[in-house]
């Protein structure tokens, strides 16, 4: 019997009970990219049949969360804004908040909205949520494209705005949202395969830490005591910066965004182990 | 000689009995808690029950070989750990203990149109479905004529699909699972969705793969679809194989076990309690297939005298009842149909009210080898035919040529009877 099993090349499946911990499986997700380009396809297109506007709809809410910003925290409580035009620099602010945000509350529930397929078919999970990143990074590039719009408006107009060579580091800028929104995002959908109750935290942790990150007010309007925890918040690096290429006005430096990095890559690591460790038995548990 | 592509080894997987269904942190930092204040928690009746380890083996220590090329067939009543096992092979959940070895890709029919978005075209959802089921762009787009072929929806193909039939959505959907070309394919009763034409087909389709070469594993409750599809078959039982080799065999110990026994359809099939009066005027309560000597039983040999029972109650006086059935082999043909009153005695009606028992006598040295539904025929027919008994099934029988008791048996010979014809010299 051996023997007979031995021949005809190598197993080219070994299912065991539980997988190795320090193995990230990312080589099978490569071979599922086709996949993924697949699934943002769909998101996309599924999103915007029978609709007028289409991806438009993406300029609509940051232009309304752009105006509230302005009414309330420019006009009515009057945080400064390091001195640029309080239009661009909410505008700046939330389109990089969104992205975030998008990224995390989309992928914080894969296991639950999947359930159906995973259940029936085996493919790497990871592609749901990366494929998810896509979605959101189309979303994005619509409102990048008007925040520039914006942005040349504003300058002709003679406004106090500098872009500088700041601006060479957005696509770190954008990755590193991105893998915290992922990571994070990847870390809470694995536990709430188990904790139910946590998912409806998500909307609530995400607006509170909105308030953690500099985005209706620049980090060096923060008080004193305040400083170092908003620092301490990896995102903060990310959305100053962001701010600081395209308008010239902004607190950070290399260390910080570094720092970001660091968080990074940890949160994703652990992210991707964990949510791997939990693909393999979590239809036992739904 | 072809070698092992599937190598089950010791597998068994566990579930908690409980867990199921969700769990709150509360309950988990409650808990928690407790233990932190070095005092056992006061547990409720349900959660008394979760600790005890209430734990099912949905799978026991299950060895399996499949070779290269092969067509087996899993069978086991409901719950006997055919859908885990397939679950486990498919990765859709991981074994408790145990390991599994493939060799080459493995394609699983568990559930066709996974993904299928309800907006996305005919096209689209071919090319999503594709690589869900593991496929590279290169390989749809190879195949993709073929399958659009093989669905018949060609000139819907750039519709959305919400606006399709649910029975062109299966056909496509099965058509793409189809052309994946694994060299391992797992089957779970797919085939009870679509028409009988496109049933076919799936049938052609599995056989057309396994004679590629491909490995077939097939997981099903009826016996009929496996005897007629398969070569090997293995009997799961609470979670054990209870016994593997070919089909037929297999499906004897299955039968010698469970025939006629509860959840299956052997021997007796039970359709109605009895007594009440349903909404017409005649209920049919059970059919059942005995041998000569009056015992229930599901399998038979071709020399034995089959005796099919019909226990029903009518309501009403009906003058021009008929009471017959048809037996269906596996491929769904009809081997004949019968009527209690072809018989002259019963040429008017079922003599007097309070009849309640009827049975047919198939005689010995007619059937051929194979596996067989009663499908009860039962109508008023005066001008037209009023049928009085829905698309109800009666129960099964396996029927292997020979004598009873007599351990040869011959394979079965071609034709859809074999009857014992009389020879003689003039």
């Amino acid at each position: 019997m051996k023997i007979s099993s031995d021949s005809g090349g190598a197993w080219t499946t070994v299912i065991r009970p539980k997988g190795r911990w320090l193995d990230l499986r990312l080589g099978e997700l490569w071979q599922y990219r086709y996949l993924v380009l697949l699934l943002v396809r769909r998101d996309f297109v599924a999103q915007y049949k029978q609709t007028i506007l289409g991806p438009l709809w993406h300029i609509v809410q940051p232009l309304l969360t752009t105006l509230t910003f302005t009414v309330v925290f420019g006009r009515i409580a009057r945080i400064p804004t390091d001195s640029l035009p309080p239009f661009l620099f909410y505008f700046a602010g939330s389109i990089v908040w969104a992205y975030f945000s998008t990224n995390f509350t989309k992928t914080s529930n894969t296991f639950i909205s999947n359930v159906n397929i995973f259940g029936k078919v085996y493919f790497p999970r990871l592609a749901v949520p990366v494929s998810l990143l896509g979605s959101s990074l189309i979303g994005f590039s619509v409102q990048f494209v008007i925040f520039l719009l914006f942005l040349a408006y504003f300058s002709i107009q003679g406004a106090p705005v500098s872009p500088n060579l700041w601006i060479l580091a957005t696509p770190v800028l954008l990755a590193l949202m991105a893998g915290l929104g992922l990571g994070g995002g990847i870390i809470l959908s694995a536990i709430t395969t188990r904790y139910r109750d946590l998912a409806n935290l998500v909307t609530f942790g995400v607006s509170l830490l909105m308030y953690l990150t500099p985005v209706v007010y620049p980090l060096s309007a923060v008080p004193k005591r305040y400083r170092l925890l908003v620092s301490a918040n990896p995102l903060t690096p990310i959305v100053e910066g962001f701010r600081f290429a395209f308008l010239g006005a902004g607190s950070v430096g290399p260390g910080d965004l570094a720092y970001s990095a660091i968080w990074t890559i940890v949160i994703l690591l652990v992210g991707v182990l964990i949510f791997n460790r939990v693909e393999r038995t979590f239809m036992d548990t739904v | 000689m072809p070698y092992t592509v599937l190598d089950v080894e010791d597998v068994s997987k566990q579930y908690r009995l409980g867990l199921i269904g969700g769990r709150t942190l509360r309950d988990d930092l409650h808990r928690w808690w407790d233990r932190i204040r070095g005092r056992p928690a006061p547990r409720s009746g349900l959660e008394r029950e979760m600790r005890r380890g209430d734990h099912i083996w949905a799978l026991r220590e299950v060895h399996l070989e499949v070779r290269q090329g092969e067509i087996v067939g899993i069978i086991g009543r409901n719950g006997a750990g055919k859908s885990t096992l397939l679950k486990i092979l498919s990765r859709i959940t991981a074994p408790t203990s145990g390991i599994v070895r493939m060799r080459g890709r493995v394609g699983s029919l568990l559930e066709v149109g996974t993904g299928f978005h309800p907006e996305l075209t005919g096209r689209e959802n071919t090319f999503l479905n594709g690589a869900i089921l593991g496929m590279t762009r290169r390989e749809i787009q190879e195949r993709y004529d073929a399958i659009v072929d093989f669905s018949g929806v060609e000139p819907f193909i750039d519709t959305p699909v919400k606006r399709y039939s649910s029975g062109m959505r299966v056909r496509l959907a099965f058509a793409v699972a189809a052309h994946l070309d694994p060299e391992i394919l797992l089957v779970d009763e797919v085939l009870a969705v679509g028409d009988a034409a496109f049933q076919k087909r799936c049938i052609g389709k599995m056989s057309e793969v396994a004679k590629a070469g491909r490995t077939v594993v097939f997981v099903s409750h009826d016996m009929s679809a496996v005897s007629a599809l398969c070569e090997r078959a293995i009997v799961l039982d609470e979670g054990r194989v209870m016994a593997q080799g070919d089909t037929e065999s297999a499906i004897e110990t299955y039968l010698s076990r469970f025939g006629g026994g509860i959840g299956s359809n052997f021997g007796e099939v039970r359709l109605s309690s009895g007594g009440a009066r349903g909404e017409g005027p005649f209920e049919l309560h059970a059919i059942r297939t005995l041998d000569a000597s009056g015992r229930v039983r599901g399998d038979f040999r071709s020399a034995e005298t089959i005796v099919v029972e019909f226990d029903f109650t009518r309501f009403e006086r009906l003058d021009y009842l008929r009471i017959g059935f048809d037996l269906v082999s596996t491929r769904d043909t009809v081997v004949f149909r019968t009527f209690h009153n072809d018989v002259e005695e019963f040429l008017t009606a079922i003599p007097a009210e309070g009849v309640e028992r009827l049975q047919a006598i198939i005689p010995p040295g007619i059937l051929n080898g194979g596996l067989y539904r009663i499908q009860p025929r039962i109508g008023v027919h005066r001008r037209g035919s009023d049928w009085l008994v829905g698309e109800v099934s009666g129960p099964s029988i396996s029927v292997r040529l020979g004598i009873p008791n007599v351990d040869y048996a011959e394979s079965n010979r071609p034709g859809l009877v074999a009857p014992t014809i009389e020879w003689k010299f003039p």
